[in-house]
């Protein structure tokens, strides 16, 4: 009977070998190990490895849309504004000065001079007006264009119904003015040319030689072709495993940059990235395994990072579906969640639990109307909708997408509704176009939501729930709420804005189209000897200013 | 079996009993240890996912937030997972649904491709070109796209987890068959059973067929696990059991990316995963060895 | 033979041709499209999007253009990638999935071939017991099990090789060994069943009684019929392990064609997903056609045609 016994045997050796894994190794410091050869000896380069998720689908700032491409922009590009590495406030890029009109509607941009791509063209006014053009331009499909809307008759040339883009309210006066004219008064405009890179501005004597500027995916972008105006250039890009940029000697501030180089991984799996750290082989991960959070708690405290990162986890309610039409319904469920328990518990990363969909201390707004109440009162309002107890409550859907995450929160949350009010929701996951889809077509009950803020303004947030926002996938239409941010927008300043937005924050407590659940935290792990890199609510560290401790200089 | 030489022949009225190779081969496999081993394990570890979530005190979604994953103790047998759910229960609920698509999807899979195979391999010439191109033609087509679609006209059934798990199984094994039938159908014993005049049907099922038996066998202990950890592919796009029910395959995929943190969460699952296959393979081997009508082993 | 090889080419391009416009009309008919995503886009710049790669037009049309381009061997722009073309990424990928599948065939023949062997000629022995278990370790403990193990044990414990990545020949190994494993233990079983087979047949007992050793038996006698199940096996799994595997893809970073598989699927990038589709259909039908005459070559009694 030798080989029921050789059999478990063996399968207790690699039980035990997996159960020897913990406490385990300590992220080498790249002196050591086999990825020694990946990483910089002391006195040579420094080179930044980095975990950067999923592989870029193109470098051209006006065709990509996800925040691993946003990364690699940051390095190859520089717009009219940069970003302040502590609070990401405005500073000066290419343009290094800027005045606004008192009416708020016009933007004069000072370009520096000097200003030059990494072949040697200058940049002028020009270059940003033909630039946005392009990305203006139906025929290109760009879909982050609806960035460009606030400017005067943009949206219309975008969408085909004006042909003249002199009318479009870009105008170059002059080599280095650039004049800005907006539909109304935009007070996060400066944030958003700061952070975003539809903004920025592309080389268009290199697009036009390869295939002419409505044509995406073109082979401007390709490594022997690339020219950019950052502090790094493109230095090689080896497809789905690692793209190199290189300090840009040609970038006006590179006397700044004290990177030598910076590697940006395509690394997709978390728990590979995570062992790719572990051995030295990268500095910042992109994400952190939960399970790993307290390891890196307990143990390597110094390489874990957690920081606030202005982004919404949430459920979304289909307004449009009985019982969730009821809004003491949507209440009883909202109030039922135990945000401190879930955070806590399952989600481990110091995220923050949300009583409200806009995210304490957006550039200084904090809302002061909070989902506040104990079970007894979720209990109370269902039985008053009608469902002592959960009597007689409908077996509805929770919708997600498929993934681990996602699953552990809906498993707790469907327990809490379980045992607190004695509702019984169903799960159901899908795969990510279908979620997608089905969300688009409302087709769900409840359906999990993320939203991450392209800014740091409140705005960022609160315009989604507006009717028409192609965004809002609730059904949920306010007129009041609508009137309310037609009237932020047209406030003369921010305190007065900011007035308007708590009272749009107090109607998403009251009216709850969706169950604010809990605010992002990004948890990486991030090797000590990297310095530059702040907390900061977009996880946007401009590179000039990032280096590295240990190494040469 | 050796006969003596100086045996003397037994009376006629005490001539042996006729015996079918069904019988045969049941008083063979009783004889051989490991697989009724085989059997008893399996046969243990059915009655347990079937009875035994009711006899343990906790609920397979029963979860305890505070206590998060803990390992093996005097409350949780084999611990519990990071919302605080005994693992026990979940595995042996879970046990349920493994082992039920497994065999079943299985066998669904087996009946297709041995036909099929046989078919193609007996009658060979266009039909067998036309079989095996249908055979490749199915192989290439994309998977993942195949059982979306499958969801979307035909809705969440758990029946469809059988349907789509049958339709990709069952091709290798007709392939297997295939080639295993065209081998054998040319030997002596095959045009012997022409020439008495026997039908291809029954060429094919009685004559063929226990001939071929032990790579079917193996085979079919090769696809069983890799139904059990096809399910678990598709519960990703949404097909297969839903939270907070689980099955071995979603447990062993969890499990493994806390393997570190967590070790028990893998090993518990796996070492019944693995138990579970062993045993059917012994059966398996058991079997063949039993249904073998050419064996030398004397 | 000429005939044979010939006819089964015309069919295997009925077959792919068949193969072609399923998937094609497949991929259609699933929610979400290549530009479905988080932050919605406004109707126009979708409609503008679709114009530029043609998917505003009727349904038909654009299947008969994609024959045409596909005649020219131009098998399309990605949708997920845009500035590469369908042929750049499959050529980029599909060496280093057949480098790595090559590697890892090559154990898992030697490995299962050898151990399937000795399992069935030392039948019921501590060798069978031990080369059996192996085989069914290799079954019953999947791939994203056994990698992220060796990882932790070879690359993090004992510091021996990276823990991912595709920079060097040292960063073959792992994931060749594991590829490789889960590929030895069916190859195993399956030689260990047809040897066993084999060896209870008559002529082998001829060879034996007239005196050949035990190893020649077993190489010039037993090895070509014997695995014959295994070389059918091994048509399918020839091509499934030259397109990489996801799983060991994703695990080690391999830049492999492997994972294209599954993502294009998930992208919805409709030439990328028909691209792949082709390529494996292509690998499998010209394997089996191999595997088919090999057979033929290892089991005289099988004839190639009727």
């Amino acid at each position: 009977m030798l080989r029921p016994l050789t059999s478990a045997l063996a399968l207790l050796l690699l039980g035990l070998a997996a159960g020897c894994g913990r406490p385990a190794n300590p992220p080498v410091t790249p002196a050591s190990g086999p990825a020694a050869a990946a990483a910089p000896a002391k006195g040579g380069p420094m080179i930044w490895r980095v975990g950067n998720g999923a592989e870029p689908q193109d470098l051209d700032p006006h065709i990509v849309t996800g925040v691993p491409e946003h990364k690699i922009l940051m390095a190859l590009f520089e717009g009219l504004l940069s970003e302040n590495p502590q609070d990401l406030s405005p500073e000066p890029g290419i343009a290094e000065r800027w005045e606004i009109s008192p009416d708020g509607l016009t933007y004069t941009f000072h370009l520096r001079a000097g200003a030059q791509w990494s072949d040697g063209v200058p940049i002028t006014s020009t270059t940003f007006v033909r630039s946005y053009q392009r990305m203006l331009t139906p025929a290109l499909g760009a879909e982050y264009a609806s960035m460009l809307h606030h400017v005067r008759n943009a949206k219309a040339y975008n969408e085909g119904k004006l042909t003249d883009f002199s009318q479009v309210g870009f105008k170059a006066v002059g080599e280095r003015t650039l004049r800005v004219t907006l539909n109304q008064r935009t007070p996060f405009l400066l944030k958003m040319i700061a952070t975003h890179y539809s903004w920025y501005p592309v080389p268009i004597h290199v697009i036009e030689k390869f295939g002419g500027l409505a044509r995406k995916g073109t082979a401007w972008t390709r490594k022997e072709n690339f020219v950019g105006n950052g502090p790094f250039i493109l230095k090689d890009w080896k497809p789905q495993q690692v793209l190199l940029a290189a300090r840009n000697p040609r970038f006006w501030d590179h006397a700044r940059v004290r990177l030598d180089e910076i590697h940006f991984f395509a690394v997709e799996n978390q728990d590979s990235e995570e062992r790719m750290f572990r051995t030295g082989q990268l500095d910042l991960t992109n994400e952190l395994p939960v399970a790993k959070i307290d390891v890196y708690r307990k143990e390597f405290p110094e390489s874990l990072r957690i920081d606030p990162y202005l982004g919404l986890y949430f459920y979304r309610f289909n307004v449009e579906r009985p019982p969730l039409n009821d809004k003491r319904v949507r209440r009883a469920l909202a109030l039922a969640v135990d945000r401190e328990s879930l955070v806590k518990n399952v989600t481990r990363g110091g995220q923050i639990p949300a009583f409200s969909v806009s995210y304490p201390g957006t550039a200084g707004y904090a809302p002061t109307a909070k989902l506040t109440g104990k079970v007894e009162e979720a209990r109370q309002l269902l039985a008053a909708a009608g469902f002592p107890g959960g009597q007689g409550f409908p077996k509805l859907e929770l919708l997600y997408n498929t993934s681990q995450n996602h699953r552990l929160v809906a498993e707790a949350i469907q327990q809490m509704w379980r045992r607190q009010l004695g509702i019984d929701i169903g799960l159901r996951n899908e795969e990510w176009k279908v979620y997608l889809d089905t969300t688009d077509a409302r087709k769900f009950d409840l359906q999990r939501g993320g939203w991450i803020a392209d800014y740091v303004d409140p705005h960022s947030f609160l315009e989604i729930w507006t009717s028409d926002n192609l965004n809002n996938d609730t059904g949920f239409k306010n007129a009041d709420y609508d009137r309310l941010f037609a009237k932020a927008l047209a406030a003369p300043d921010d305190t007065a804005r900011y007035a308007v937005y708590q009272e749009m924050d107090a109607l998403l407590v009251e009216e709850l189209p969706v169950i604010p659940i809990y605010h992002y935290t990004r948890v990486v792990a991030m090797n000590p000897r990297v310095q530059g890199v702040y907390p900061t609510l977009l996880d946007n560290h401009p590179y000039k200013y990032v280096w590295l401790r240990d190494a040469a200089r | 079996m050796s006969v003596p030489a100086t045996a003397t022949l037994p009376a006629p009225e005490a001539l042996e009993q006729g015996s079918s190779l069904g019988h045969d081969a049941w008083l063979r496999l009783r004889k051989n240890q490991l697989a009724v081993f085989g059997l008893v394990c399996l046969a243990v570890v059915a009655v347990l996912c079937l009875v035994g979530p009711w006899l343990l005190p906790y609920g397979y979604e029963e979860q305890k937030l505070e206590l998060g994953a803990s390992p093996p103790g005097a409350m949780h047998w084999l611990g519990t997972d990071t919302l605080g759910r005994d693992l026990l229960v979940r595995l042996l609920y879970g046990g349920r649904i493994s082992l039920g698509v497994g065999l079943a999807a299985t066998f669904v899979a087996l009946t297709i491709g041995v036909v099929y195979g046989a078919v193609a391999g007996f009658f060979g010439g266009k039909l067998d070109a036309v079989l095996m191109r249908i055979v490749d033609i199915m192989y290439s087509l994309p998977f993942p796209i195949f059982v979306i679609l499958l969801m979307v006209f035909f809705g969440k059934n758990i029946i469809l987890l059988f349907v789509a798990i049958g339709a990709v199984e069952w091709l290798t094994m007709a392939r297997i068959v295939r080639s295993q039938v065209m081998a054998v159908k040319r030997m002596e014993f095959i045009e012997a059973a022409r020439a008495l005049g026997f039908g291809k049907r029954r060429i094919i099922f009685r004559h063929i067929l226990p001939n071929i038996l032990g790579p079917i066998i193996v085979y079919t202990t090769l696809t069983i696990p890799a139904v059990m950890l096809l399910e678990a592919f598709l519960s990703f796009l949404g097909l297969g059991v839903q939270p907070p029910m689980s099955s071995w395959g979603v447990l062993i995929k969890d499990g493994a990316e806390k393997m570190e943190e967590f070790s028990w969460l893998l090993v518990f699952p796996a070492a019944l995963f693995s138990l579970t296959l062993f045993s059917l393979n012994f059966l398996g081997d058991g079997l063949r060895d039993a249904l073998d009508v050419r064996s030398s082993k004397d | 033979m000429f005939r044979f090889i010939t006819s089964r080419l015309l069919q295997s391009l009925l077959a792919l041709f068949l193969v072609i416009t399923a998937t094609f009309f497949m991929i259609r008919f699933v929610p979400g499209g290549p530009f479905t995503a988080e932050k919605a886009v406004t109707p126009e710049i979708l409609r503008n999007l679709e114009a530029h790669y043609g998917l505003d037009r009727p349904l038909w049309r654009q299947y008969l253009d994609y024959l045409v381009s596909l005649g020219r061997g131009d098998l399309g722009p990605s949708f997920k990638y845009p500035n590469r073309t369908v042929n750049e990424i499959i050529g980029d990928k599909l060496p280093v999935s057949a480098e790595l599948g090559a590697l890892a065939l090559a154990f898992a023949l030697v490995i299962g071939i050898t151990l399937g062997t000795l399992a069935a000629v030392y039948r019921n022995t501590w060798i069978d017991y031990v080369a059996s278990t192996f085989g069914m370790m290799g079954i019953s403990i999947p791939t994203f099990v056994v990698g992220p193990l060796l990882v932790l044990g070879l690359a993090i414990h004992l510091g021996w090789f990276n823990a991912s990545g595709w920079y060097g020949p040292a960063d073959r190994v792992l994931p060749a060994i594991v590829l490789g494993f889960a590929y030895a233990a069916p190859v195993s079983r399956l030689t260990r069943g047809g040897m066993l087979e084999i060896l209870g047949q008559d002529f082998i007992r001829t060879a034996r009684a007239k005196g050949a050793s035990e190893l020649r038996i077993i190489t010039r006698h037993a090895l070509r019929g014997g695995l014959l199940p295994v070389v059918s096996f091994l048509g399918p799994a020839v091509a499934g392990i030259l397109t990489g595997s996801f799983v060991i893809e994703t695990i080690f970073q391999i830049p492999g064609i492997g994972r294209e598989f599954v993502n294009s699927a998930f992208n919805r990038d409709y030439t990328l997903v028909l691209g792949t589709v082709i390529l494996y259909a292509v690998l499998i039908m010209a394997l089996n056609l191999v595997v088919d005459i090999v057979q033929a070559w290892m089991n005289p009694k099988v004839r190639l045609e009727e």
